[in-house]
Parts: C-alpha cells; sequence; structure tokens
C-alpha cells in the first residue's frame, strides 16, 4: 500500500527539485553545445545559463522566475495500491502544489483564463493538469512534475501525406525561425514533435517528447531516430543561437514520438522545452521507500506498443515491422 | 562570469541612470545595477495611464528604472517578503503604454525580455532618451534573485495579486543584462535578425511547400512575429 502522506511528501519534494536543479542531461548537452558555439554573445549567454543553475543550487532558489506551469504525470503500476485511492492521490497533488508555491515560493501563474483570477497557489480549475500511463507487472508509482515555461515555441499543423518530410522540415523551420528569433522560446531547447495521432494526441505527443525525453534519448524506431537526428542537424544550421544571437546553438536534443493517424493526413506539432527544462521523478514503493531521478522514463516499450495484446518487449519489435 | 563573456564590455550602473550614462551605452555590452528599480505589467499601466490611480509609493522619485517582470515572491506571516528568483517577460505586448509612461514617470531605461521592433525604438525611445536592456537567457532568474537585496515597498499587492503588483527592489549587482538599444535606437537583436535572415533563403531551398496553405500565413520568413 502507498501511504498518502507519502505522495504528498515526495510531491512536495519534485517541486523544489524541478523548480531549482536543472537536470544534468540538460546541463550537459548545453556544456557541450558552449564549446561548438561560434557566436560570442550565444556562447556568453549558455555560460550565463550555467553560472544561473549553480546559484539556484546553492542558493535553493528557482532557476528561473517564470516558474511555469507546474502538472504531473503518473505512471502507476498495474499493482499498486494507493491509500484512499485516485481521489486521495489527486487531493494530495493539489495540496503538495499550494504548499511548494508558497515555501519554494513559485510564481504563482495560474489564472482564471478570463477574469483572470488568481488563487495564487497554482490551483485551480483543471490545474495543475494529472495525466496517467500504466504499466503491467509492477506495483510501485511514478510521480513526475513538469514546469513547462514560455508562452512561446510551440505549433501545430495538419500535413498531409504527400507533404512528406520536406513538409515536416519546412514546418520545424517555421517555427524554430518564428520563436528563436529574439530567443523567444529560451532556446537551445529539447524539441518534442508529436507526429499522427488526433490532434489532440499529436499536441500531447509532442510536449510529452518535449518534457518526459531526456537529451540524447532515442526513439526505438530506426526511422524516426534518424528523423531525431537530421531534424537536431537542421535546426542548428538556421544561423540563431541563444537569444536569436548568430549561433549554432538551437536544439540541444530532437525527439519525436508518433501516434498512429487518419491514413490522409500527416498531423505534427513541435513543442520547445526551454532553458529551464524542468522536470523530476519519484518512484514510491509499496513498502513505503521513495526514490528520485530526474529521467521520467514516461515512453516505456508497453506505451509504446504496436500489437492488440501485450506479451512484453517482444511487441516493440512489431513497431519496427 | 565564463571565458567567453571576458570577450564583452561591462558595465556597472547607478540608478536612477544619469543621462551621461545612457548616452555612454553600447549595444552588446554586459550591464550590472545598483540601486533600485520598479516591475511593472498591464495592471499597473491600466492602473495609472487609464484609471488615473496614484501608489502609495511614488516610485518616479526612487528609480527611473521599469523592469518588465513578476517575481517568484511570497509573504511570510510577519508581513515581510521571500523573493526567490525574478526573470522578465516578453516586452513587446507594453509597447501601447509606452509613449505616455515615459513622458509621465521619466522612465529612462526599460529592462525586459525579447526587446522591441526599430519602429518602437524610433517612435518611443529615441525621442524620450531612453534604452533597453535585455535580461539573458532568458531564464537568468537565480542570478538576478541574488542581485535583489531587499523589497522597498510594493503597491497594488492585495488588488493585483503578486504577479500583476508594483514592486520596488533594491539592487546590488543586479545582471548581467546586455545592451540591447542605444539612445540613437541601434538595436541588438535588429543587428543580428538581419543577419540571420540573410540565410534563411537558404535554408528552405528545395524543400516543397505543403499542400493546404493557412490563412494569414506568410511564406517571408524575415517577417517577426512581435
Ligand atoms: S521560457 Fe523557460 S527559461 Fe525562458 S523565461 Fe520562460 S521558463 Fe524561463
Amino acid at each position: 500500500m502507498i501511504k498518502s502522506e507519502t505522495i504528498e511528501m515526495a510531491a512536495n519534494e519534485i517541486m523544489a527539485r524541478a523548480a531549482i536543479d536543472i537536470p544534468e542531461d540538460y546541463k550537459s548537452g548545453i556544456k557541450g553545445m558552449i564549446d561548438m558555439e561560434k557566436g560570442d554573445l550565444s556562447a556568453f549567454v549558455l555560460e550565463a545559463m550555467l553560472e544561473n543553475w549553480e546559484v539556484a543550487t546553492e542558493d535553493r532558489r528557482p532557476m528561473c522566475g517564470d516558474t511555469g506551469v507546474p502538472r504531473y504525470y503518473i505512471k502507476t503500476g498495474n499493482e499498486a495500491q494507493i491509500e484512499g485511492g485516485f481521489i486521495e492521490l489527486e487531493h494530495r497533488l493539489r495540496r503538495a502544489t499550494a504548499q511548494a508555491t508558497h515555501d519554494i515560493p513559485l510564481r504563482p501563474n495560474r489564472v482564471h483564463p478570463l477574469t483572470r483570477q488568481d488563487n495564487n497557489n497554482n490551483v485551480g480549475m483543471n490545474a495543475p493538469e494529472i495525466e496517467y500511463s500504466f504499466e503491467p507487472d509492477t506495483d510501485w508509482i511514478d510521480i513526475t512534475t513538469v514546469h513547462k515555461g514560455g508562452l512561446f515555441g510551440t505549433d501545430y499543423r495538419m500535413l498531409f501525406p504527400g507533404d512528406g518530410i520536406d513538409g515536416i522540415k519546412r514546418f520545424f523551420l517555421d517555427v524554430l525561425l518564428a520563436f528563436g528569433k529574439r530567443g523567444l522560446a529560451c532556446q537551445p531547447a529539447i524539441v518534442g514533435i508529436g507526429l499522427g495521432g488526433s490532434k489532440d494526441t499529436c499536441m500531447m505527443l509532442g510536449k510529452q517528447a518535449a518534457c518526459l525525453r531526456t537529451v540524447g534519448s532515442r526513439h526505438p524506431q530506426a526511422e524516426v531516430a534518424k528523423l531525431e537526428d537530421e531534424l537536431k542537424e537542421l535546426g542548428n544550421t538556421t544561423g540563431l543561437g541563444a537569444m536569436g544571437f548568430n549561433g549554432n546553438s538551437t536544439v540541444v536534443g530532437c525527439n519525436i514520438e508518433v501516434g498512429y493517424t487518419h491514413t490522409g493526413g500527416m498531423p505534427m506539432s513541435v513543442h520547445c522545452f526551454c532553458l529551464s527544462s524542468r522536470r523530476a521523478t519519484a518512484r514510491l514503493y509499496s513498502d513505503g521507500s521513495v526514490d528520485y531521478r530526474t529521467d521520467p522514463e514516461w515512453f516505456t516499450p508497453y506505451m509504446r506498443r504496436n500489437t492488440v495484446g501485450w506479451d512484453g518487449n517482444a511487441a516493440l519489435a512489431g513497431a519496427a515491422e | 562570469m565564463g571565458e567567453r563573456a571576458s570577450k564583452l564590455k561591462t558595465v556597472r550602473l547607478k540608478t536612477p541612470i544619469s543621462d551621461e550614462d545612457l548616452k555612454s551605452l553600447e549595444i552588446g555590452s554586459v550591464a550590472f545595477l545598483d540601486g533600485m528599480l520598479y516591475t511593472a505589467r498591464e495592471g499597473v499601466y491600466e492602473k495609472i495611464l487609464n484609471k488615473g490611480e496614484t501608489p502609495d509609493v511614488d516610485f518616479t522619485r526612487l528609480t527611473n528604472v521599469n523592469f518588465h517582470c513578476a517575481p517568484a515572491a511570497s509573504q511570510n506571516d510577519d508581513g515581510s517578503y521571500n523573493i526567490g528568483a525574478v526573470t522578465a517577460t516578453a516586452s513587446f505586448r507594453f509597447a501601447k503604454y509606452l509613449d505616455r509612461w515615459f513622458s509621465e514617470t521619466g522612465t529612462k531605461v526599460i529592462i525586459g525580455k525579447g526587446g522591441m521592433s526599430q519602429a518602437h525604438y524610433n517612435e518611443l525611445y529615441v525621442p524620450h532618451g531612453a534604452v533597453y536592456l535585455t535580461t539573458v537567457g532568458y531564464g537568468t532568474g537565480a542570478l538576478l534573485g541574488r542581485g535583489i537585496v531587499d523589497v522597498e515597498a510594493v503597491n497594488w499587492l492585495d488588488e493585483l495579486g503578486i504577479a500583476q503588483a508594483m514592486w520596488i527592489l533594491k539592487l546590488e549587482n543586479f545582471g548581467p543584462l546586455l545592451v540591447e538599444s542605444d539612445i540613437h535606437g541601434n538595436s541588438l537583436f535588429e543587428r543580428n535578425n538581419k543577419e540571420v535572415n540573410e540565410r534563411v533563403e537558404g535554408l528552405y531551398e528545395g524543400l516543397k511547400p505543403p499542400a493546404l496553405a493557412r490563412y494569414g500565413e506568410t511564406r517571408n520568413k524575415t517577417d517577426e512575429l512581435i
């Protein structure tokens, strides 16, 4: 049984870790980019970011003043038992959100879209979002929080099969140029791309690809992984560096997730996870212990299964055929 | 600061920023500030310019630096404040308030994110002798947070909330910032955009346009969204 108190404690902890400590995979990605960066202004910005992350961790203060819109991703083992059930789980996550907003502090970013009313705690109608996925044959739950900022850097477009890779590349460039100028997207970004699905699935997959996969991760399907590499390279030839200054640091990683889609279409979404690529995960075991990490490990073989049934890792092989 | 930073010129400025200092600022220099600044977003401009309200604390006597920002802050039980991190918000959307704002408050320096368009510099900044300093990253919230040593006052905290209230903040070595525009309206972003735009055609070369267009879409990739 996973206790509700443990859930709230772990949620508070990952809220602070996400807001304050930059994930190692992103930081080393940026360090690698500084050495390659040709533009002095762009390199200066990246150096300042490294210093900023050190200060954040040292002072235990948020790395960015815009602390984004905190949300949660729950992966629950098929055998997991949660004290009080999912209603209690959601209650504890909302409590932790309000508490962490005051204690860290986070900026109370969440307001009613029309009245602009602010509860001053990042909680409200449909906020924080809580998304679910499942994992077979286990009894732990993973709680991941993502604090994605940025009003800029996301777009969706319905492309068609005939548009092909050209269409994908064009739209990818469109988004990077539109939001990369002046650094509105706070690049270098982890660019997540959703390909396929319905419009909502397409947006969801792209966002999850940006926020729940690490820099350096690769899609298991060879064609998709190849496109990830190509787009990353293309994205770094736009001439835009950090803040839109001349340079070659726009994309620190490109992650693509696919969903089977309407035979007539090829919807695509692009999402930029910024210089504050904030995520943290806790795994809660049935014996009460908790492990923390920065890789959400969200896209498991089970998530990407391509078969009717589930027969372990064999299902992945099916995806590649 | 790092190795590449040493290639850039660095200046330290005291607020209120003097005309002499304003004149000497060169685009692309790194700047640090000591003294005070105030924050202002939509809520504040609406109150002062459109509703004619007067703030409890007269910020114009304290500083001529306006920061487009909302801090990650909270109020302690004893009434004091806990300022965590501060980061600028995109400035272009405040352009419509600026002309009157410069005239009525004597503000000379805007600190923000993304700068403004060349037209805004020519029409709004140059006539008022104002300049724009951009924050860096833009995610340097922790560094900037360290540069804020105290809260001098907060106007309209209850009415506008933490994010929209006017914060008057005391600074020490607040930065790094980059000089984005000078008093002649030269702009670092505009200069960089020009260089990027020269290559844009080549990027798209050989990629056929999609079958279905979109309303209002520009095919000219040198256009800007702001
Ligand atoms: S986009 Fe990211 S780094 Fe930039 S201001 Fe927003 S949260 Fe901060």
